[in-house]
């Protein structure tokens, strides 16, 4: 085995380890709150437009 | 000295021309794109519509109706909601005004420059990287000002959280310019004239791992960007899965990039990459379906809202037909199944079903999102955008439809053959058949470009309403730590 087939496999490992802590470090119960904060963070957000109409004279 | 000026007039509203000019601009170039593309299918059904001209020629046309609809549609439309919700999520103006005025001119003027040399036959030959050199300099150049403006805003952002759509317009903007740089490495020979860097099969790969990338990252990875930040807008609900969101994109990120040898079944690339491009493709369906009932899911609960809303019903329907195409893709990235469809229409069909269906309808109910709050107008009519909404929907499936049933007929055709051996059909019987679904599909696009025109006109009196609201583009105070 030579030295680059040794590290094409210790790469699928070391990015498979990566993936997997990936998916248990989002599904732990200690990230709930701060993710529930995160996914409101567009819909708390106020970008309606406004209710005070008012004609435009210059168009 | 920098302290106060973060607080004068200018700088404490979000930069909302810039997103103003890529939102019209993506109508215009959809309309564009897709009149060329109905050319073009009119084209395969009458093949005289080229009148014998080689500037109208399918051979011409298609790679510029190709860059159309991708780059000139999907790129402004994408520089549009990514500069949107980058700043909106971020709480904070883009870092530079002019750098991402620079992004607008530059990247018009690259697509005008498609537009007048691909018809003249300047092209590098390699799909959906046709355009030669000097176009792709400037290319390259206008994308590292759009990673330094998209990323410039996120690292002077003022929440500390990244939005996960900003996840996903990152990656799509990174991994599009690696992909661009290197498949466009060349040789120049004259102004207009380039070989490739590569050769033979290594050619092909980088092609295809280009190619397959951009489906992956500039259709794919983009809209979904758009599609986790406005479903959940318009729907006023939150994301079903903040964690799903979280997993959805690694995962993407992570098998995505080895789908490519797909496009090379049954060539002179390796078998072992072969079957690499098909596993890999296969597991793609994984991400791709959590991503979609994400998307759906966020929904839940308030399903009521399909039957009022008809910009929520673009952006599910979209997403559906994300689910749709993202099963066939791995079904027919199976080397079997693939013996029978590649080179047939059922890639067009493929093709259609994620970029009319996807790519198009998210787009198309997020622009109506946006269009009036930038404008700080009201929508001129959601009646219209009910009738583009059907228009499309009935556009959408007439033309993959038709170019299922056409393209398995192809394949079935060509394979076909005697008891002693020799081929039943030659291949002009194969083209004589196609006939009625070239004109099927023909029409299919007919009725998504009608939509297109309904829309442009529904925008178009929006936008020219003398009726003007005040627009919501104040950056909020610092949120304090809560």
């Amino acid at each position: 085995m030579d030295i680059w087939t040794l590290f094409q496999s210790i790469w699928t490992i070391i990015v498979m380890i990566l993936f997997v802590s990936i998916v248990v470090w989002a599904y732990s119960s200690k990230r709930k709150s701060a993710f529930y904060d995160a996914a409101h963070l567009p819909i708390d957000d106020d970008d309606s437009v406004g209710t005070t109409v008012k004609e435009k004279h210059h168009v | 000295m920098a302290e106060t000026a973060t607080s004068t007039v200018g700088t404490d509203t979000y930069n909302y021309k810039v997103v103003r000019q890529f939102a019209i601009m993506a109508i215009i170039w959809g309309i564009v794109g897709m009149t060329v593309g109905v050319y073009i299918a009119a084209e395969l059904a009458w093949p005289w519509l080229n009148f014998d001209i080689p500037y109208l020629t399918f051979s011409r046309l298609r790679p510029l109706h190709t860059n159309a609809v991708i780059f000139a549609f999907g790129g402004s439309a994408l520089f549009a909601t990514s500069y949107y919700v980058v700043q909106r999520t971020c709480h904070v103006r883009l870092i530079s005004d002019k750098l991402a005025a620079f992004t607008f001119w530059g990247w018009q003027l690259v697509i005008v420059l498609a537009a007048i040399t691909l018809p003249q036959g300047f092209t590098s030959t390699k799909e959906y990287a046709e355009l030669e050199w000097p176009i792709d300099l400037l290319m390259a150049v206008v994308w590292i000002a759009y990673a330094i403006v998209f990323f410039g805003t996120i690292a002077k952002r003022r929440v500390s959280h990244i939005y996960v759509a900003n996840w996903f317009y990152g990656a799509f903007i990174i991994t599009i310019a690696i992909l661009h740089i290197f498949n466009s490495l060349a040789i120049p020979v004259s102004m207009w004239k380039s070989y490739s860097a590569y050769a033979g099969v290594q050619d092909a790969m980088v092609q295809w791992w280009y190619g397959h990338n951009a489906v992956g990252f500039f259709l794919t990875a983009g809209f979904l960007g758009m599609m986790y930040y406005f479903v959940p807008k318009q729907a006023q609900r939150p994301v079903y899965s903040y964690r799903l969101s979280i997993v959805h994109f690694w995962a993407l990120i992570f098998t995505y990039i080895w789908a490519g040898p797909h496009h090379l079944h049954y060539t002179a690339l390796p078998d072992w990459t072969q079957s690499l491009g098909m596993v890999m493709s296969l597991i793609l369906l994984a991400p791709s379906w959590g991503g979609m009932i994400n998307g759906i899911m966020t929904l839940s609960g308030a399903w009521e809202k399909l039957r009022s809303d008809p910009i929520l019903r673009f952006m599910i329907v979209a997403i559906s037909f994300y689910g749709m195409s993202t099963f066939e893709g791995p079904m027919m990235a199976i080397k079997t199944v693939n013996a029978l469809s590649h080179y047939t229409d059922w890639t067009i069909g493929h093709v259609h079903s994620g970029a009319l269906g996807w790519v198009a309808m998210i787009t198309m109910g997020s622009l109506y999102y946006l269009i009036p709050r930038l404008f700080g107008r009201e929508l001129y009519s959601i009646k219209l955008v009910e009738v583009h909404f059907w228009t499309a929907t009935i556009g959408v499936v007439l033309y993959i439809t038709a170019m299922w049933v056409s393209g398995i007929m192809q394949g079935l055709m060509w394979r076909a053959v005697n008891p002693d051996g020799t081929l039943t059909y030659s291949f002009v019987e194969s083209v004589q058949a196609m006939h009625p679904y070239y004109v099927t599909r023909w029409l299919g696009g007919v009725l998504f470009l009608a939509g297109m025109l309904i829309m442009a006109y529904n925008i178009l009196k929006t936008v020219t309403s003398p009726q003007v609201a005040e627009i919501n583009d104040t950056i909020p105070a610092p949120a304090l730590a809560h």
